[in-house]
């Protein structure tokens, strides 16, 4: 057991190293950005004075490694700073956004695993039948397709029609029914770009177990085919599945901006487009920070599931 | 029923060539609007999606850029004076106005109003209000408005403002979207605070997504602000947009793109409202480099492109041919009757042998960020210019730091204007020699001196001679060319009623579509 705590202290460490250097990029990238802050928050009419008074009260006018400095140290004490554009501190105006993507990504998870993980099995338990080629068909068309395109279509078969809203609403008021129903849609399109990866992966990892002697072994013994693939083979296919669970787990909180877009959901990927377009550095710095912290942490839970459910990992010391 | 509300026979050459009476031009709403004539009714809750709204977007007045925080503001602010639909001012919290030397302005203030939060409305706060755009740490984009103002000071009832030199449109200024009448502390606003006087009071407001608003029940107009409730969403994507006023998730968007028009129209749970004001699509020339510092090189241009064809095909006939104008139909001066320039190769081709050359060759910088349609709009210009021997490469620039890159730096490039209601704010904005935003490095000593000169001339014929013939100067020897104005498009649910006049001089009925419209 110490061992897995050992691996664990071991890859946070890594992962803080991995943020520090991405923050670096981030703010190297931004830094690149042509443009500045004060022209795009004054837009086309504004003229040089005001522009320049702007800048002197943001402080713009900083070499870019102390600025750098400024918003690192202020990190490390848990302060993200306030937004350049609207002067409210960061933790606020990423706080309610970061709590609705996390929604929706669950939303769309708690869809798309069940259903990618029962068609994955299904399809290696009847594999080459009717059933495995039509499921592997659609989940593949469905993947193919852009996902505004598949969100239209939706729209145009399921909101037009009355069934569901075209956009989802959040004011205090919203209860957590109401945002069920208001965000199926989004959600449902989310579904259906990720389920092929993960249905597939676990499709491939079964059948690929299911040529193993010791599953020969259990057909043998007279077990039923469901049996042996969900008591025999299932267990030992987990670690594949649950790394790509996590992939897209980390994509669905990180980039699903054009679906938001589409059902005008207000999900940090649209504040980060904002933040970008209008030059505002910290909020992108911050969002970048919390997308890198998403990989960064969903792949470590990802290693440490997959070990856990592997006792020949567990026992290695 | 859902017919343009620009009736047929009064469109674009016509209101070239006919000289109709302006003043009524804008404003366009046929018989089939039997809506409009009902009686306003009180109640419903009024929600509008605008393409417009960020994350950044605040509360203070100096940094408001576009249609979203405009029309908040335009639900729970009041301003000193309001214009009218008709494009007449009149009064709001100034009661009356009055100068009698064009550069003394007195605005009597209205006694009875108080702010959201309980607060009888001052002419201290009038001032505070005004002062916030003043001074050099302000960084108001309306700023250049108050350079010429020397005192703002209390008179009893009245703001007292004393300006450098006359300007018969001063109070005009004072109807500008930047210049709510806010609660003053001390002489300053609280530029983050939502208190006004207008008649919505704010409950939320997420930048970027969403603000709500209720009625204020001390609202101090009887006849004004009907709804109950009035949601403003942000919905950028134009496609977007429209599913959530077919599905009835709204009730009026604006910005509804020309190519789906005639679908929102078969569907039938809509209506179009298309206003032409003077909002334009332009292409700017650096008058200061070659080979644009040659008149006759910008008369060849302005010669060698269909505007007519511009017009159909970029706005789907919702605007009108322009003739290098920045003053629309909707300006008082707009000057109708100035000789036309219709797509004329051979013109084209004389200007360019005036100019000393048999062929031309210019690059286009051009984003969708200047405004929709823009790429295509260059593309279309450089196939007709080459029948005149000129050749525009089209330059195809990104949208992110368009106005940053491109604008004001590239020597041909794209560009737009909202229009300005009075002629002086325009020409001084955009047409003076050296003005922050003369786009295209003009000067004309001629220009400069008629612009000075009419601001203090207060006859009002004089006054149209001057600026028909500053209109003249710009179209024909300015560095702009102006091929078309683009109408405000909107589309409203058949359930939603207007006045019969729909104001021209700003989007959604001048902003105040929160406070003017209803539900029928």
């Amino acid at each position: 057991m110490t061992g897995l705590w050992r691996m664990i202290g071991q890859r946070l460490l890594l992962g803080m190293l991995t943020l520090f250097i991405i923050s670096v990029v981030i703010f190297g990238a931004t830094e690149l950005l042509p443009g500045d802050l004060a022209r795009e928050l004054l837009g086309q009419s504004a003229t040089e004075e005001t522009l320049a008074a702007l800048r002197e009260q943001l402080g713009l006018n900083d070499p870019a490694p102390v600025r750098y400095w400024n918003w690192l140290t202020g990190v490390l004490q848990g302060d993200f700073g306030l937004s350049m554009a609207t002067q409210k501190p960061i933790s606020e105006l990423v706080g309610a956004r970061l709590g609705n993507t996390l929604f929706l990504a669950l939303y769309a998870a708690a869809l798309s695993i069940p259903l990618s993980l029962l068609l994955g099995v299904l399809a290696a338990l009847w594999r080459n039948s009717v059933f495995d080629r039509a499921s592997n068909a659609l989940a593949l068309t469905a993947i193919s397709f852009p996902e505004f395109f598949v969100a239209y279509i939706l729209i145009l078969w399921l909101a037009q029609t009355g069934l569901f809203p075209s956009m989802v609403r959040i004011t205090g008021a919203t209860t957590t029914g109401d945002l069920l129903y208001s965000a199926f849609l989004p959600a449902l399109t989310l579904t259906l770009v990720v389920t092929a990866h993960m249905m597939r992966m676990t499709r491939a990892a079964i059948i690929n177990l299911l040529a193993s002697p010791y599953i020969e072994m259990a057909r043998l013994k007279g077990m039923s085919p469901m049996r042996v693939v969900l008591r025999h083979a299932v267990p030992n296919a987990l670690a594949p599945i649950i790394n790509v669970v996590a992939l897209n787990l980390a994509y669905l909180i990180t980039g699903v901006v054009v679906v938001e877009v589409v059902f005008v959901y207000p999900g940090l990927g649209q504040l980060m487009i904002d933040a970008v377009t209008n030059r505002d550095i910290p909020v992108v710095q911050a969002i970048a920070l919390i997308f890198a912290a998403a990989y960064v942490l969903l792949n470590l839970l990802a290693d440490v599931l997959s070990t856990v459910t592997n006792p020949r990992l567990m026992h290695r010391t | 029923m859902t017919n343009l509300t620009f009736p047929r026979g009064m469109t674009r050459r016509g209101l070239l060539k006919g000289g109709v009476a302006l003043t009524a031009a804008g404003l366009i709403l046929p018989a089939h609007m039997a809506l409009a004539q009902t009686e306003p009714k009180k109640g419903g809750v009024f929600r509008v999606g605008i393409g417009h709204g960020s994350s950044t977007d605040g509360y203070d007045p100096g940094l408001w850029d576009q249609l979203f925080v405009q029309t908040f503001a335009a639900a729970r602010h009041n301003y000193l004076i309001e214009i009218a639909a008709d494009g007449n001012l009149v009064p709001e919290i100034a009661e009356s106005w009055d100068s009698a030397d064009g550069a003394t302005w007195v605005f009597r203030i209205r006694q009875g109003v108080s702010f959201h939060s309980g607060k009888a409305l001052t002419p201290d706060d009038v001032v505070a209000s005004l002062n916030h755009h003043r001074g050099d740490a302000s960084t108001s984009a309306v700023k250049p408005y108050f350079d010429p103002v020397t005192d703002i000071r209390v008179d009893g009832q009245n703001v007292v403002v004393t300006l450098n030199a006359p300007n018969a449109d001063f109070p005009y200024l004072m109807s500008d979207y930047h210049l709510p009448v806010m609660p003053g502390m001390d002489g300053k606003i609280d530029p983050a605070s939502t208190d006004g006087c207008g008649g919505y009071i704010v409950e939320s407001y997420e930048p970027g997504v969403q603000a709500t608003l209720n009625r204020n029940p001390n609202y101090w107009k009887p006849d004004r602000a009907h709804f109950d409730q009035i949601v403003l969403l942000t919905i950028l994507d134009p496609a977007a947009r429209l599913n959530a006023l077919m599905t009835s998730e709204v009730d009026t968007i604006d910005q509804v793109d020309p190519a789906s028009i005639s679908l929102l129209e078969s569907r039938g749970v809509a209506r179009i409202l298309s206003i032409s004001g003077n909002a334009h699509y332009c292409f700017p020339m650096d008058a200061r480099a070659a080979p644009f510092t040659d008149n006759n090189v910008r008369m060849a241009l302005k010669y060698a492109f269909d505007r007519q064809e511009l017009v159909d095909k970029i706005l789907a006939g919702h605007g009108s041919v322009a003739n290098d104008n920045p003053i629309g139909p909707a300006n008082r001066y707009f000057f109708a009757g100035m000789e036309a320039k219709a797509y004329d190769p051979d013109k084209a081709k004389f200007h360019l042998k005036e100019a000393g050359m048999d062929k031309l060759e210019v690059t286009l910088s051009a984003a969708n960020a200047a405004f929709s349609g823009a790429v295509d709009a260059a593309v279309l210009m450089s196939e007709k210019a080459a029948a005149a021997n000129i050749t525009i490469t089209v330059d195809r620039v990104p949208d992110d730091g368009y106005w940053d890159n491109v604008w004001m730096k590239k020597p041909f490039c794209a560009s737009y204007w909202g229009g300005r209601p009075v002629e002086d704010q325009m020409f001084t904005t955009a047409y003076l020699s050296g003005a922050s935003w003369n786009e295209s490095f003009w000067s004309n000593e001629a220009f400069d001196k008629l612009l000075v000169a009419a601001r203090s001339e207060l006859d009002d014929a004089k006054r149209r001679g001057m600026y028909q013939e500053m209109q003249r100067l710009v179209s024909f020897e300015g560095s702009t060319i102006i091929p078309m104005y683009n109408n405000y498009v909107m589309a409203l649910a058949n359930t939603v009623a207007t006045p019969e006049k729909v104001s021209n001089n700003w989007n959604l009925d001048g902003f105040r579509c929160v406070e003017r419209w209803w539900f029928a």
